[in-house]
């Protein structure tokens, strides 16, 4: 396996792109990144996109977006693990290159949420989820989330109060990002006056859905260095499952697949959790970033929630551990399967040090993590930045 | 309890047809405010995880709650309408859990 490097990152805005198509948003971000790289064509282009058959009635985006980007004839075809389809793309993108099948690989993430609105939006977001046992009693992800929050505090003696700093952290970060869907601030103590969506989570606990596209282009690690000036070494990268249900899991507040893909992809880098500089997590929900942190190694089992203490500080650009740092999902927003190629585009600006005002100062390492479901697919990225 | 008339479901092949009545107590549960399409009518709604006596956690509605819930309160299963299906409203029957008097 060559090692493969990141030489290329485009990005629209996250928005409610009313105007745009889901083809048009994908051939945007991906003419965008082949810009970056100083790349006309690629021999790949692997698409991640979660909802497309259900909000777009639009599949074989592979196809549709190489037509518009003018690449037609290459090999392409969609990903899709529910929000972590834009990391399974760029895992798909990643092992090509490594492999040696191409030479250079186009990743774009996709989503187009607004063609749907209120319940038939929920309806189709719910494909990611268990149709039989889940769905089919009305669940919908927000409430599996919920489910997991609500235990998480009984068990752990956690008041909602204390999530707060998770949210705050986020949209600090995304008030400094022009490409961030929601720039406000959150005032310490609104929290937990917004509306509930389903107990206990609430409007300001919840990443919205959104429209956006992201692109990354992917060349062998020791080319890169002759294409552009500041290459990016994906240094680890790895999948992997847990039970689509929370109910078939032996500990649901475990995020099993978060710790096997962590360490899969730390290891293939020659890093600890210690070692990272920056950690983009997948924060879709408050519950799923303390979980999260917890299986990655950053905190024991049950004290996640502690890292949102303070307003996140510890979180923040200039803090211990910096997460979300153009504003996760919770602010700039989660196009789902564009989520994940989002997280990398932005972490590879942090290791070129061309993060604006979002920079993580010295920032040479991070780790980028993709969530489907409630972890039930876990995809961890490990970037570092090249020796210039 | 009377049979799950449900045949050929998931849980029926799991449970069998024959249990007396499946017990079980809350995991964890949430009011669902925003519902996808068939549920409007009942929203806002209860969901919860259950573990049920056998060690088996299951994912159902709550039904006919009358006070604060808690983890770790008791609970039955219930045959229950769960949403009406197609043009014609065919109704869909399924399991729910409902509170066992203390």
């Amino acid at each position: 396996m060559k090692p493969v490097a990141i030489v290329g990152v485009g990005m629209t805005p996250v928005r409610e792109h009313w105007t745009l198509s889901i083809g048009e948003l994908g051939e945007a971000a991906g003419r965008a990144a082949l810009a970056d790289a100083g790349l006309a064509a690629v021999d790949a282009l692997y698409v991640g996109n979660a909802y497309g058959a259900t909000y777009n009635q639009q599949t074989q985006l592979g196809s549709l977006i190489t037509g518009r980007i003018g690449l037609a004839g290459i090999e392409s075809f969609g990903c899709e693990a529910g929000d972590a389809s834009g990391g399974v793309a760029l895992r798909a993108g990643y092992l090509a290159v490594a492999a040696g099948a191409a030479q250079t690989a186009l990743v774009v993430g996709v989503e187009k949420a607004t063609d749907l609105v209120g319940l038939a939006r929920n309806t189709a977001r719910g494909v990611s989820l268990d149709h039989d046992y889940e769905t089919v009693n009305g669940a919908t992800l927000t409430a599996m989330a919920a489910l997991l929050m609500r235990r998480y505090m009984v068990e752990h003696c956690v008041e909602l109060a204390q999530f707060e700093g998770f949210s705050v952290n986020a949209h600090r970060n995304g008030s400094r990002n022009p490409n961030a869907m929601y720039r406000n601030l959150l005032r310490s103590g609104a929290f937990g006056k917004a509306p509930m969506i389903a107990e206990p989570v609430s409007l300001f606990d919840s990443a919205p859905d959104a429209d956006g596209a992201a692109a990354l282009v992917l060349a062998p690690a020791d080319e890169a260095v002759d294409l552009v000036p500041r290459p990016v070494l994906l240094a680890g990268s790895a999948v992997a499952t847990d039970s689509l249900m929370l109910q078939e899991r032996a500990d649901p507040l475990r995020f099993a697949a978060v710790s096997r893909s962590t360490s899969q992809a730390l290891d293939q880098a020659g890093l600890t959790p210690g070692d990272l500089d920056m950690a983009e997590v997948h924060d879709g929900y408050t519950i799923m970033t303390a979980l999260a942190l917890e299986a990655m190694g950053f905190s024991e089992r049950g004290a996640g929630w502690r890292w949102a203490q303070a307003d996140g500080e510890q979180l923040s650009l200039e803090g211990e551990l910096p997460i979300s740092t153009f504003g996760g999902l919770k602010s700039r927003g989660n196009p789902s399967g564009a989520t994940g190629v989002y997280q990398a585009a932005e972490a590879t600006l942090q290791l070129r040090d061309a993060a604006g005002d979002n920079q993580v100062a010295n920032a040479a390492s991070a780790v980028v993590q993709n969530l489907g479901g409630l972890a039930s697919t876990a995809v961890t990225h490990v970037l570092r930045a090249m020796p210039e | 309890m009377t049979t799950i008339d449900h045949d050929g479901s998931p849980l029926v092949k799991r449970l069998g047809t024959d249990a007396e009545s499946i017990l079980g107590e809350v995991y964890s549960y949430t009011v669902l405010q925003d519902p996808p399409e068939g549920f409007a009518a009942q929203a806002p709604y209860y969901l919860a995880l259950i573990r049920l006596d056998d060690g088996t956690l299951i994912t159902a509605q709550l039904t006919d709650v009358a006070s604060e819930l808690q983890i770790g309160d008791p609970v039955e299963m219930v045959t229950r309408k769960l949403t009406a299906d197609g043009a014609r409203g065919v109704i869909v029957y399924g399991y729910k859990f409902r509170p066992l008097v203390k």
